[in-house]
């Protein structure tokens, strides 16, 4: 038996088949994606393959009653640990009225929901990471206890919203929880060729804060980092970069075609890590799954799947008139 | 001569240009390996090396201001911005820097910088992925601003910016990067900046336009022609500098005009067309001018984005306006 981790981090048998349910959620969700898109039902998938563990591991640690996210676009498994639940992602998907991220305004992968604290994000990379630190600056001056967290791709760890935020973050020692997901490439651009620095994490000297790498395909890894960002945070010791390395299993979305730039077996390789698996084989070894229970929850996915494809397949879109809404206040109020 | 999709002038020219002058330099993101998003830059690293083409890393902002050095130092960079949707992470490079560097150094430094981006609408991508932002571009003094509407005219016009010794916004409208082929020539040619094209002759009615408009424009100008009317129809390539020699020519034989912009009716290009027009030929206009465009709102979803988006039927119905009026 391989030695139990998680109860050293404080998480028990449930949470942490919880948090496994939500990530083969996340992927089943990306996966139905895809095929709607390859059968022309809907319009373009950006994937989470191969950052669910990073998502959710992070989510879990992240007070879901209180805290802020301010998600990127692969981030399925963030939000849907932070509430959205797979209807409402399909409803993004085939860019439905209903869908309460934007109701098709933004393609899907553009998440936001009030209600959960989801921050609306938009297609510029980066541009969510200043109004993390905004956020967390209000909540600091209005006495609330909340952490704000907020992720980004390695290639856009370059870009000045991302500098610009973590410096204010430092300077005023604000509860921001940096998460850089990174899976190794920019659409076609590794890595290497992106960052001068060995490490995304290396960036955060520069700012004041701590800066931590920590493997991406095991969600129990990030987990433990999140939530001691989490609790600095609390106690007002500043921010905190966490950069989560997985690999981006999919094309970088279903309009690329990933062979031009990356060879097959480097692919092939990753997938031997790919989280479900490994998470799915380390709850077996832990004796908190077995084949009956991982049945059931597979089944159970499943169902969830269908039923948010169905009911989203089947929702209206928009009245065109809803493109003229919104630009400025109006009589009736937002989404 | 060869049929070519604007994708394909477009790289032949860049490929023209990587040839012709040792000092001419792509960059941008994904322009390397992969070719571009829209395959522009297809082959090209491999042709001429990753130092004349090459990727850099996500970051608009250093992208412009790359080029602005390279330019101080005799380069004729052309960068590529993925989406123009993004030029607002390099607004500064583009419109606080490049542009005034000339002015700013009483003549001695100057930008021969091409920016190259893809704009436009009409491929179901939602906001920031189709927007027409031309205008924010126009209204810089010390850039030009180019916008192709053919094949043809992509590639010499591309010819001709990149050995503009000025900065050029040369915007490339997706819905025409591969709507259809045209007759281009392998061999090079350029096309004079700031030079309208008429595209059809006629004399009751002016249609001044450009980017993907101008096909929207010569539909209603042949659904026109069959009730009667003799349609004009001008594309104006370069919206900066304004050909205004042709406009004015064209509105004083035909004594009317539309101006058709697919960009939102606030500011914009059609409405600085308007103007010149009413200051040098208002004795020769029979009914006023009007505008074809866009709602003031936002780019829409997708279901919206056919009717929201100017067309042929819009065109004619105000070109009927003028024609009765
Ligand atoms: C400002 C801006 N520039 C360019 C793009 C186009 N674009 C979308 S995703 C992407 C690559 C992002 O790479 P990375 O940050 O590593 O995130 P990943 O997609 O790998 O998760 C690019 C260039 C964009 N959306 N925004
Ligand atoms: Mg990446």
């Amino acid at each position: 038996m391989v030695e139990n981790r998680h109860r050293g981090l404080g998480l028990s048998d449930e949470t942490v088949l919880a948090m496994y349910e939500k990530m083969l959620l996340s992927r089943r969700i990306d996966e139905r994606m895809w095929l709607l898109n390859r059968s022309g039902k809907i319009p373009f998938v950006i994937s989470c393959q191969g950052q669910e563990a990073a998502q959710v591991g992070a989510a879990f640690a992240l007070d879901r009653d209180k805290d802020y996210v301010l998600p990127y676009y692969r981030d399925v498994g963030v939000v849907v640990s932070f509430g959205m639940t797979a209807k409402e992602l399909m409803l993004s998907g085939f860019a439905k009225a209903e869908d309460p991220n934007s109701g098709g305004r933004q393609m899907p992968g553009h998440f936001g929901q009030k209600s959960n604290r989801i921050v609306t994000g938009s297609s510029p990379v980066t541009t969510q990471v200043p109004h993390a630190v905004g956020i967390a600056l209000a909540g600091k001056m209005e006495g609330k206890d909340l952490v704000t967290f907020v992720t980004f791709g390695e290639g856009s760890s370059n870009q000045g919203d991302f500098h610009e935020g973590a410096n204010f973050a430092g300077v005023h020692k604000l509860p921001v929880i940096f998460m850089c997901e990174n899976n190794k490439y920019a659409i076609s651009v590794p890595i290497e060729k992106q960052l001068a620095c060995e490490k995304v994490s290396d960036r955060a000297i520069g700012y004041g804060m701590p800066g931590i790498t920590v493997d991406g395909n095991d969600p129990l890894d990030v987990y433990g980092a999140v939530k001691e960002a989490a609790d600095r945070g609390r106690r007002g010791e500043g921010p905190t970069l966490i950069e989560a390395v997985s690999y981006r299993l999919t094309a970088h979305s279903s309009d690329d075609d990933d062979r031009i730039y990356r060879a097959p077996d480097e692919v092939a390789e990753a997938k031997t890590k790919d989280p479900i698996i490994t998470f799915g084989a380390y709850l077996k070894e832990t004796g908190v799954l077995n084949d009956d229970l991982e049945e059931q929850i597979n089944k159970r996915v499943m169902q969830i799947v269908n039923e948010a494809t169905d009911y989203a397949e089947n929702a209206p879109y928009a009245e065109p008139e809803q493109a003229l809404k919104y630009v400025y206040a109006e009589e009736q109020g937002g989404l | 001569m060869a049929q070519m999709t604007m994708v394909q002038a477009i790289n032949d020219a860049l490929r023209n240009e990587l040839k012709n002058d040792p000092n001419v330099l792509l960059f941008g993101e994904d322009v390397g390996v992969n070719g571009g998003v829209f395959r522009v830059t297809d082959g090209l690293q491999k042709e001429f090396g990753e130092d004349k083409v090459f990727d850099t890393p996500l970051a608009e902002s250093g992208i412009g201001g790359l080029a602005i050095g390279l330019s101080l130092q005799g380069f004729r960079p052309v960068p590529e911005i993925q989406f123009f949707g993004f030029v607002f992470e390099v607004m500064d490079s583009i419109a606080g820097q490049m542009s005034r560097m000339r002015y700013r150094s009483g003549g001695r430094y100057n930008m021969p910088v091409t920016v190259r981006s893809p704009f436009g609408g009409g491929v179901h991508t939602p906001e920031l992925h189709s927007d027409s932002l031309e205008g924010l571009m126009a209204q810089t003094p010390g850039l030009k601003v180019v916008i192709p509407s053919s094949p043809y005219d992509a590639k010499g016009l591309l010819i001709s910016s990149i050995r503009d010794n000025d900065p050029v916004i040369f915007l490339e409208h997706l819905k025409l990067y591969r709507a259809f082929r045209e007759e281009v020539p392998e061999e090079e040619y350029t096309i004079p900046l700031g030079k309208a094209a008429v595209k059809r002759e006629g004399s009751d009615l002016s249609i001044i336009t450009y980017g993907a408009m101008v096909h929207e424009s010569l539909k209603a100008a042949e659904e026109l022609e069959k009730e009667g009317h003799s349609v004009e129809v001008i594309d104006l390539r370069t919206i900066m500098p304004l050909d205004v020699d042709t406009i004015i020519a064209s509105v004083e034989k035909t004594g009317r005009a539309i101006v058709v912009q697919e960009a939102q009716r606030q500011a914009g290009i059609a409405n600085h067309v308007v103007s010149e027009i009413m200051e040098r030929a208002v004795l020769s206009l029979e009914a006023p001018v009007l505008r074809v465009a866009a709602a003031d709102t936002i780019y829409p979803f997708s279901q919206a984005e056919s009717i929201w988006l100017p067309n042929y039927k819009d065109v004619i119905e105000t070109a009927k306006k003028v024609l009765n009026f």
